[in-house]
């Protein structure tokens, strides 16, 4: 497919136009669904949608990579290189993921006004600004509850993380830790999913009989959405020890090992294509770090330079194997970085201009939609904000981000009801 | 010389902030590196510029042939460049697309003839002066190649890369001679996971009977430019480390080069959160034993001994020359 808004094309005003058009009515159209657990939520089950992100930690340089400017004032050294689609020029920086670009869609109008780490983190992940009013869940618990089969027995919402691993995360606010995240330590199983060999397997037996009489009772007395998610998360358990081996990157090929990298990011890549494959419907891999006000250009090279192959090597094999259509691959950070270059050879933080990625699902193939200036210090086309974008990815995997789930029997918004999905990406 | 009385001489502009700086071997004029992918030749003097366009991105690496006519400069596009650099209008002379990734350091021969550079692809190149012709390659680093100086004898050369690897090498051979153990120039921040420091900068003693190795160190902050200016000082006979001379008080700092004075004492270029520096140190203190304030912060250095003068360049897109003797003297 050709690059829809690499731009100066006429028909872009057009298609802009139409854009405008068609969000307003897609949240007239949606605003009144709900998406209850009866048979339509069911069917969207059925169609084993996934979702995998990569959260760039720190915030990538959208000039070191989606949107670079070379020869400009801001572009500083990193030049720009051709991709699989022509007339689409990316980072030199990623050499590798530039011919899987007839993959990905590059939307460059990114604008969240939020230079906070953490509050920028909070936005691009729940699609909602941070309030003390209220707390939102992020795109994996919304995955994990409107996706996830729970049948297969896997957790519906697992994170990658390069650090240790933990238990249950609290992404889930209103729905419930029952969808928070399992965190594994990089490409490491859930931590304590091996039964101690002291444990014999009748004694085993005997533990979890006791603890579902114990529990029936308290239950009878006293149930809520806490207890269930207690309930659930030792079930869940039980079944994840079951299939530890999904877990276990030794099932896969040394020759895919290799062509991944054999490193901290090359495995943990490997790793979600695994769960991909398997049926975990939200996989988030974190890499680290970009927050480079000192350096930055040393920084993405090396950072970039483990991400490029391993990135490519995933969105290549997705695709290879019919699985990118079912499969939403997105590549977010909290935010860019400055288009000026401070004296440390840093970048600081950005939040006006700046790219996401996105490929799979219903996602519009070798596109890029929005555009920044030549010295990329603002959006000049296709501006678009972290609620559109995470109306998009649910959109993107099949599920009508206008509607509502219901929770203790209210109603809440799936995504944020003053705007709606980037229809001019989805196809 | 009396690095005591050190004072600014001279201070041109630019428009765009600079990067590197060499001196011409009469030290009548030098050339600069800018943000804007340009070089700049100066006349010293009068602050008359002349830019030239041939690469398309940043040069990190500048050297002058041994006479004076010619200058090649490595950009971070890969690119070799030999400018026709005396002639009123310098021309490029010879393009070598020479490295895959940036090209970092360059250094001449003792006897002018052959030209080495490294970079981010790992590969030590030798190439013929004159000719440009590629005359041998090998690798030898696993991190990016920071750093490169011919040893004196003609026979050897120097190579200090990201992680603190620092080696001599046997040019005939390609063999490595000796290595020195620059690790303290070297941080892995775990949470940040990122590589940070290395071997910013090398020299060698009059006599060749020391190596310098400068950057950083207590880099407990990458990312957000916490870290403090080291310089280490090695015996190059049995690779011993001599000394760790450091700076109080400069937080944010690193040695992006240092020069061997005709005394032995070795001069600095330090830039960061706490401004510019030259740092002077000699062999018996720990410590700097003198240090001038820039008035911004510092990127690179040159030294031209005829002069006494030390060349650098700067962040706020000055050129500024500073004199290593008392202004009476001038």
């Amino acid at each position: 497919m050709r690059a829809k808004y690499a731009c100066q094309s006429g028909e872009h005003s057009a298609s802009r136009r139409r854009f405008l058009g068609v969000v307003s009515g897609g949240i007239m159209a949606t605003g009144l669904g709900c998406l209850t657990r009866g048979s339509a939520a069911e069917s969207l089950r059925q169609q084993d949608m996934r979702v995998v992100v990569f959260n760039m930690h720190g915030g990538l340089s959208q000039l070191e990579s989606w949107d670079p400017k070379p020869g400009t004032k801001t572009g500083g050294p990193t030049r720009a290189i051709p991709t699989s689609v022509p007339g689409i020029h990316i980072s030199e920086l990623l050499p590798h993921t530039a011919k899987q670009m007839h993959h990905l869609c590059l939307l460059r109008g990114v604008n969240t006004s939020e230079d906070d780490h953490g509050k920028g983190a909070y936005l691009m992940l729940t699609g909602r600004r941070q309030t003390p009013a209220a707390d939102y869940p992020q795109i994996g618990a919304v995955a994990a509850r409107t996706l996830c089969d729970e049948s297969k027995g896997l957790p519906g919402h697992i994170l990658v993380t390069p650090g240790g691993a933990g238990g249950r995360g609290n992404e889930a606010a209103y729905l419930g830790p029952k969808y928070a995240s399992i965190s594994l330590g990089g490409d490491k199983p859930p931590q304590n999913s091996v039964k101690p060999e002291m444990i014999t397997d009748q004694a085993e037996l005997r533990r979890h009989e006791f603890r579902r009489k114990v529990n029936e009772q308290f239950l009878s007395r006293q149930r809520t959405a806490i207890t269930d998610a207690y309930t659930y998360s030792y079930e869940q358990a039980l079944r994840l020890m079951e299939r530890r081996d999904v877990f276990d990157l030794a099932k896969e090929p040394p020759t895919d090992l290799e062509r991944y990298g054999n490193n901290d990011f090359g495995r943990q890549c490997l790793l979600a294509r695994r769960l991909l494959e398997n049926g975990v419907s939200f996989v988030q891999v974190t890499h680290s770090n970009y927050d480079t006000h000192n350096e930055n250009f040393n920084f993405h090279i090396e950072q970039l330079g483990e991400f490029d192959r391993p990135f490519a090597c995933l969105v290549n094999d997705l695709a290879e194997r019919g699985m990118l259509e079912k499969t939403l691959v997105v590549v977010l950070s909290e935010f860019g970085r400055t288009p000026n270059i401070n004296l440390y050879y840093g970048r600081d933080h950005w939040s006006k201009a700046w790219s996401v990625v996105m490929a799979g699902g219903k996602v519009a193939r070798g596109a890029v939609f929005g555009q920044t200036n030549a010295e990329g210090t603002e959006v000049t086309d296709g501006q678009v904000d972290h609620g559109q974008l995470f109306h998009t990815y649910l959109q993107a995997v099949g599920v009508d981000s206008g509607q509502s789930l219901v929770v203790d029997g209210k109603e809440l918004p799936m995504a944020d009801p003053a705007v709606g999905p980037i229809w001019d990406v989805l196809t | 010389m009396d690095i005591k009385q050190s004072h600014l001489a001279l201070d041109w502009a630019y428009d765009r902030p600079l990067l590197a700086v060499r001196v011409a071997p009469d030290g009548l004029q030098a050339v600069t590196s800018a943000e804007d992918s340009t070089l700049q030749r100066w006349v010293l003097a009068t602050g008359e510029k002349v830019v030239l366009k041939g690469h398309e991105s940043w040069v990190h690496a500048l050297r002058y042939s041994a006479d004076g006519q010619q200058l090649v400069s490595g950009g971070c596009e890969g690119r070799l460049i030999w400018w026709s650099i005396a002639e009123a209008e310098p021309k490029p002379v010879r393009t070598i697309e020479a490295h895959a990734g940036w090209i970092r350091a360059l250094d001449l021969s003792p006897d002018g003839t052959r030209l080495v550079s490294v970079g981010n692809d790992l590969v030590i190149r030798l190439w013929d002066m004159a000719s440009g012709e590629k005359v041998a390659e090998w690798v030898g680093h696993e991190k990016h190649i920071y750093s490169v100086l011919f040893h004196p004898d003609g026979q050897h050369l120097l190579t200090g890369d990201l992680g603190g690897k620092l080696q001599m090498w046997n040019i005939a051979t390609q063999q490595i001679a000796k290595s020195f153990d620059a690790k303290p120039l070297h941080t892995y921040e775990g949470g940040q996971r990122v590589d940070f420091g290395g071997v910013r900068g090398m020299a060698l003693t009059t006599d060749g009977a020391q190596l310098l190795a400068g950057g950083l160190h207590k880099g407990t902050n990458p990312l957000g430019a916490v870290h403090e200016p080291l310089l280490l000082r090695f015996a190059t006979s049995d690779c011993t480390l001599l000394k760790s001379h450091v700076s109080d008080g400069i937080p944010g700092g690193v040695i992006w080069r240092v020069c061997t004075l005709p005394d032995n004492t070795s001069v600095a270029a330090c830039g960061g959160s706490s401004g510019g520096f030259l740092l002077f140190f000699n062999a018996e203190s720990e410590k700097d034993i003198h240090r001038f304030q820039l008035p911004a912060l510092a990127r690179d250095m040159d030294w031209h001994a005829a002069t006494e003068r030390v060349l650098t360049v700067h962040h706020d897109h000055h050129l500024r020359v500073t004199n290593l003797f008392a202004k009476s003297s001038t």
